[in-house]
Parts: structure tokens; sequence; C-alpha cells
């Protein structure tokens, strides 16, 4: 089978899947739903490399191939078609989506078995990988923005799975409003772009760019911004990130799939699929590189002082994708997406992990009241480590590899970016601090109350389970989580997608060892034949420089966590005390909430009741369909005076009428 | 004989019929009066015919004379109807359809 054959069949077992269980959700018994769905995502899975394997057989200039099932509309200036792009680049995305994918729904097999929603969610969850697969592997910028939506559509759905929840249901709300605003950026991105290159096809839209864009020319520069604002939008980059962190109302393991694993990395492997653009408009990708910056800086901050476990791991999410998105904006193509790839390993499994400590404090996530788990779960524990040091960047973890690939060629474009790669550093330190202030605070110090029952065996079960982030009283139906609460240790569903997680994420980072092999970039290449920054990566020597540093950052990141959270247990506290300003700043997540609630949601509302009580209520009701109807009305009452009911009085009027009549015909005849 | 005549005497039992509708209250009696005023129309047209010597007008005259029957028939159906329903039998009383 050719690879496009392939991609049909990547994009066909989850729909099949959706299918399936949407329509069978009463008849399907105990855990079959979550079984089905797992089983379409592994065929996907298995699709996905089929489609690998038969691109590798093919010579490195004819691995992009294109496949249409359809037209939809070709007209003047518009060709509108149902058609995939099989190359490097959307199968090493369909690739990763698909496998850790698979992972995840089988973790939730066990996670949610005692959910009310179980059948519901997982036609939710295949639903959300069929979208975006539909998103990597679209040929043209039409199915892009179907997919993109989809996946908007798709995260909405699963934020608020636990519908009854009204923190779920506001955070569901939140994300979709902002990922919509990203879809208007994309669509009017697209039509910038679609003005000059007269195609929607990528690889013909891609050809013609440089023929019909000169460097920097105004139009693609606003297009290229506009889509950047599709990407910050759903990899939540600063400032549209505020609904990712409220988005961890979903259940866990939709935080792992959709908001840390494949969804917010959308807008990395946008920029990287819209690289011809992006290279001539250098001034968009270097907003998109700043602002990668930044947000990976700010993240990083409020991740330090934050409570709620699974919300550090959120914000450190978008503080990884902000390398990624800093990454593919300077052209780093192959280390952002390797970043992507090593992250959506080991954020999934920290995630996974923080999933089965939730459970075991049944339900509550606030770091404040966990502490000790380190013999009660000791196989979460490991996963915690191991996705810990990943994420920190240690030796010989995978997110040491990528991390400083990405600071690595930064530091070698020059031109200014240096600086971009020494605050990356700076994120770095960062980074090192804040995992390991969540992994000393839940694992070690005095077990918790929680912690010793389980280790007697007994895990926590409430009477009435209460919303984690308001404490109102829930029951376990439809609607609210289920009855039990399901961890790793005991769940062999869930140990078994833990450790697969727990291998990629230790050996994930072999791919590319600068001077053993750069198997990624190789492979990447024929997608980014065209690039010329694609190939200025660092010499070798240079690159494992940066990658001593990375890890010597790493390890002082460690043990500046371990000095303020283990050696010295009021060491927190007191700094606190002593910053308490830079303390409630940080805390309130620099104020960006309450800063769009001042400057847009407070003028919308504003607005929303000037135009309902003046124009709606005043102009339109008042005076326009207010004055018709008034005329009309003061009009009949006029006419219905003659209305007296006399039969008398209509034969007169009928005679006077008539006898008028001819009375004036008569004169004017003579 | 000048034609005249025929249509004086032909206004003249108009106007009767005319008033009579006007000023009578009993629905019987508008009734006979409007039957004066069809018949009268009749006369006109008869009359026209003969000075054109064309049979149009006579032919005219019957199909009013059709119509009037028909009218007569709906027009006694609805008195006999108020008159079934003790509704009082004069035309000033039945003003209920006013604006």
């Amino acid at each position: 089978m050719s690879a496009t054959t392939f991609g049909w069949l990547i994009l066909l077992f989850p729909l099949v899947g959706t299918i399936l269980i949407a329509l069978n959700y009463k008849r399907l018994p105990g855990t079959s739903a979550g079984w089905l769905a797992t089983l379409a995502i592994a065929l996907a899975f298995a699709a996905s490399l089929g489609a690998l394997f038969s691109l590798l057989g093919d010579p490195t200039t004819h691995r992009e191939l294109t496949s249409k099932l359809w037209n939809y509309d070709v007209s003047i200036g518009v060709d509108a078609q149902l058609s995939i792009l099989v190359d490097p680049l959307s199968i090493f995305m369909a690739l990763v989506v698909s496998g850790v994918s698979t992972l995840i729904h089988m973790y939730s097999i066990a996670y949610l078995k005692s959910d009310r929603g179980y059948s519901r969610y997982f036609a939710y969850l295949n639903f959300f990988v069929f979208s975006m697969l539909v998103l990597v592997l679209a040929g043209n910028f039409l199915l892009l923005i179907v997919g993109w939506a989809f996946v908007g559509a798709a995260s909405y759905l699963l934020i608020s799975f636990w519908y009854r929840r009204s923190t779920a249901t506001k955070a569901g709300i939140k994300a979709f409003v902002i990922n919509v605003l990203g879809d208007v950026g994309l669509v009017l991105g697209t039509f910038f772009i679609l003005r000059h290159t007269h195609t929607l096809d990528f690889q013909k839209a891609f050809a013609a760019a440089p023929h019909v864009f000169s460097h920097n020319s105004t139009d693609l520069v606003a297009g290229c911004l506009l889509l950047l604002v599709g990407a910050f939008a759903k990899s939540a980059q600063v400032p549209l990130h505020t609904w990712l962190p409220d988005a961890m109302e979903g259940p866990t393991p939709v935080s792992a799939l959709i908001h840390a694993a494949t969804m917010v990395t959308a807008g990395v492997y946008l920029i990287a699929r819209m690289h011809p653009f992006f290279e001539i408009a250098t001034t968009a990708a270097d907003v998109g590189a700043i602002v990668g910056c930044l947000t990976l800086l700010i993240a990083a901050t409020i991740a330090i002082v934050q409570t709620d476990l699974k919300r550090v791991i959120a914000y450190s999410t978008m503080s990884q994708i902000g390398y990624m998105i800093m990454g593919v904006s300077v052209g780093a193509y192959s280390a952002g997406l390797f970043h992507l790839m090593t992250h959506a390993f080991f954020k999934a499994l920290l995630f996974m992990a923080a999933g089965s400590i939730i459970s075991a404090m049944g339900g509550e996530q606030s770091l404040d009241r966990m502490s000790g788990f380190r013999k009660a779960l000791p196989f979460t524990f490991i996963c915690f480590i191991i996705g810990g040091l990943a994420l920190s960047g240690l030796p010989p973890f995978s997110g040491w590899l990528s991390k400083d690939d990405i600071i690595g060629y930064l530091d070698n474009r020059g031109g200014g970016f240096e600086i971009l790669g020494i605050l990356g550093y700076v994120g770095a330190l960062m980074t090192g601090v804040y995992t390991f202030r969540m992994i000393f605070r839940a694992f070690w110090g005095e077990p918790c109350e929680e912690a010793r029952e389980l280790e007697h065996g007994h895990l926590v079960h409430h009477d009435v389970p209460t919303n984690p982030q308001t404490g109102e009283a829930e029951d376990t139906d439809v609607g609210f989580p289920g009855v039990d609460h399901h961890i790793a240790e005991r769940d062999w569903p869930m140990r078994f997608a833990m450790s697969g997680l727990m291998v990629l994420a230790v050996i994930g980072g072999a791919l590319q060892i600068p001077g053993v092999d750069d198997a990624l970039t190789k492979f990447l290449q024929p997608t980014f034949a065209t690039s010329h920054l694609y190939n200025l990566e660092a010499g070798t020597g240079t690159e494992w420089v940066g990658l001593i540093i990375g890890a010597l950052i790493a390890i002082a990141g460690i043990s500046i966590a371990y000095r303020t959270w283990v050696l010295r247990p009021g060491a927190s506290s007191a700094l606190e005390a002593r910053l308490p300003r830079l303390h409630t700043f940080l805390y309130n997540k620099w104020y960006f909430d309450e800063l769009i609630d001042f400057l847009i949601v407070r003028p919308t509302q504003w607005l929303g009741r000037f135009n309902d009580s003046v124009l709606e209520r005043g102009v339109i009701a008042g005076g326009v369909t207010g004055g018709t109807t008034g005329i009309v009305r003061a009009a009949s009452a006029a006419v219905r005076r003659a209305q007296t009911g006399y039969l008398r009085y209509y034969a007169a009027a009928i005679l006077v009428g008539i006898s008028g009549m001819a009375l004036y015909f008569l004169i004017s005849a003579t | 004989m000048a034609i005249g005549w025929y249509l004086t005497v032909s206004a003249l039992i108009f106007c009767i019929g005319a008033v009579g509708v006007i000023t009578r209250p009993n629905p019987l009696v508008i009734l006979l009066c409007l039957e004066l005023m069809l018949n009268a129309g009749n006369l006109a047209l008869v009359a026209f015919s003969r000075m054109w010597g064309h049979e149009d007008g006579q032919i005219f005259a019957l199909i009013v004379m059709v119509v009037a029957a028909c009218e007569v028939t709906v027009g006694l159906g609805l008195i006999v109807a108020i008159y079934r329903r003790q509704l009082p039998v004069n035309v000033d009383d039945l003003n209920e359809l006013n604006g």
C-alpha cells in the first residue's frame, strides 16, 4: 500500500471508533467502550507506522505525497478539496499523536471505570484524536481549519465532561471562546495568503510563496501574524493562555492528552508547517520567538508558586510550549519538533502520575494537603521522578537532549537570538525548581493522612464527594466524577500506559544525539528541503557544550528545590514572608485574568448592556418597530370609526358614493 | 314615445326603493325595496334595449331577475333565521359588526 492509503486509514479508524461508540453508548457493556476506543487509536498508530515505513521506502525527493478524495469546489481563486498531505512532518505528528493517545486511552479505561459517562467520554476522546489527525494530515488550508476547529470543540466537550460541575463548564466555555479567537486568526491569515497565492493547497502555496511575496511584504507579515494568533490561542501563549490552567477542570487523562501532549502543540506544528511563509515574513517569525520566550519565563515563574498540582503541571506545559514556539519561530524546526515529541512523553507521564496521586487523595488537588506519598505510591513515585527529571532536562533523559537542542540552535543562530537562548537557560533553571518543588512536596516529608491510610492498604473514600476548587458537595451520578478512585498501583492498564511512557521518556532522546545520530533531522529533511534555516545547526562540539551547561543548570535547579523544600522546610514560607508582593503577584498569575477581564470582558459586557437597554429597547423596540406599529394603530383607529354596524348607514354610504361617482363622470363627460 | 318617460319612471321607482332601504328598519321591507330598485334598473334596461333595437338589454334584465330571485332566497333565509333565534327583527338592533 502507498503511504497515502495509510494516511486515509489513519483518519478512518478514529472516525469509525467515534461513530460506533457514540451510536452504541447504551449497549456497550462494562469497559468495552474503552477497549474499543483504544483499539481504534492503536490501529491508527499501526497505520501511521505503515505510512512511516512506506515513506522510508521512497527516495528522499519523493516523500511529499498528496492524495485527494474529491473536490468540494474548484472555481476562480479557490480550490477546496478533501486532500491529505503525507510527508515526514505530518507522519511524525501522526505517530506522536496516535502513539501517545493509545496509551492515554488505555490509562482512561481504568481511571474512569466508575464514571457514569464512560462511553460518552471515549466517544469524545476518539473524536478528539480524529480531529487532531485531520489537523496534522490536512493537505490544504481548508482541511487544516476544519481540524483546527474540531480539536477546539473536542477540547470544550472534554473540559466540560463533568457538566454538572459549574467550574468545569465555565472553564470549557473559556477555553472554547479563546480557541475560537484563534480560529478566526487562522481563517483571516489564510485569506491574506490565499489572496496572493490563489490556491488553498499547501504544496502549491509553498511553491508559489517566494515568487508572489517579497521579503517582509505587508500582506504576508499580516497573514503570518494572524496565523500566529491562531497558534498562540491553541498553544496557550501569552496573552491567550489563560484557558489552559482552567482547562485542568477536565478529567486528568484529558489534561494529559489534550492539554499537554497533543492539542496544545498544534501551534508548534502550524508554524513548522508554514515555515516557507515565516521564513519570508521574518518580522512575524521574530514576534513568535519573542512571545514564546516571554511565555516560557512567565509560566515558569507562576508554576513556582501555584499550589494546585495539576495547575503546576499546566503552567509547566505552557512554559515548555514556549520553548517549542520559540524554536520553530527562529528556524530550529527539528529541535522544536523533537522537544514536542519528548514533551508529549514526559508530560503525559507526569499528568498520569498526578492523576494517580489525586485519586489517592480522593480528588483533592492541592499540594498543601499532600505529602509523603513515597511509600504509599511507589510506582507513581518512580513515574513522577522520571517524568520530572526528563522535564528538568537532566541527562540522560529525553528532555535534556531536546530542550538544549533548541537553546543550542538559538545560540548558534546569532544576530541577537543569543539573548533568547540565555533566557531559555533561565527558564530551564526555574523548570528544575518548580518540578522538584512539586515532587518534594507531594512525596517527601511526613506522610499525610491519606498516604498513611494507603500504606495500610486502604484507599481514601469520601462519603460526600466535593468539588476540589470550591468545596461544593456533589453526587456521583452522570455529570460528576464516578464513585471510585483508581490508582496506578492497583489497575494494570494505568500501570501499563505509564510504563510505556516511562520507557519513552527515558530513551526517546536517543533519536537525536548530537554527533551520534540525527535521525529526526534527517527524517524531516524532505519537508524542510527549501528552508535556508533548517541546516543551520551548531557543530557537534558546540552542541555538547550546550548540553553540559543545560545539565548543570538542571542540577542547580533541582538542588535549589531540594534545599528549599527538603533540607530547610520553613525556607519557602520565610521567602514568601520576605517578598509578599512578589508572591501575591505570581500567585495571582501576573493578574492576566484580571487584565483581560478589565480590558475585554468588562467593556464587552458594558457594550452588551448598552445595546440591550439603549439600542435594542430604545431605538429598535421604541423607535423603529414601535413607530411603525404606532402609525398603523392610529390609522386603523381612525378608520374603525366608519364601521358603525348600522346596515342603513352602509346602504346610504354606498348610494352616496355611487351617486357621487356618477355625477363626476357626468360632469366630466360634458 | 320618447325614452325620457321610461327613464323618469325608472328613476322614480329607484328613488322610492333607495329611500325605503335607508329609512325602514324592518328587514322584510328592506328586501321589498331592494326588489323595487332592481326592477327599476330592469325597466331602464328594457327601455334602452328597445331604443337601440338590440336584445342585449333584455338579456341583462333576465339575468338581473335570476340574481334577484337568488338574493331574495338568501335574504328571506336570513330573516327566517333571525326570527327563529328570537332576535329583534330590526336592522338597527343588529349592529354587532361595528369597529
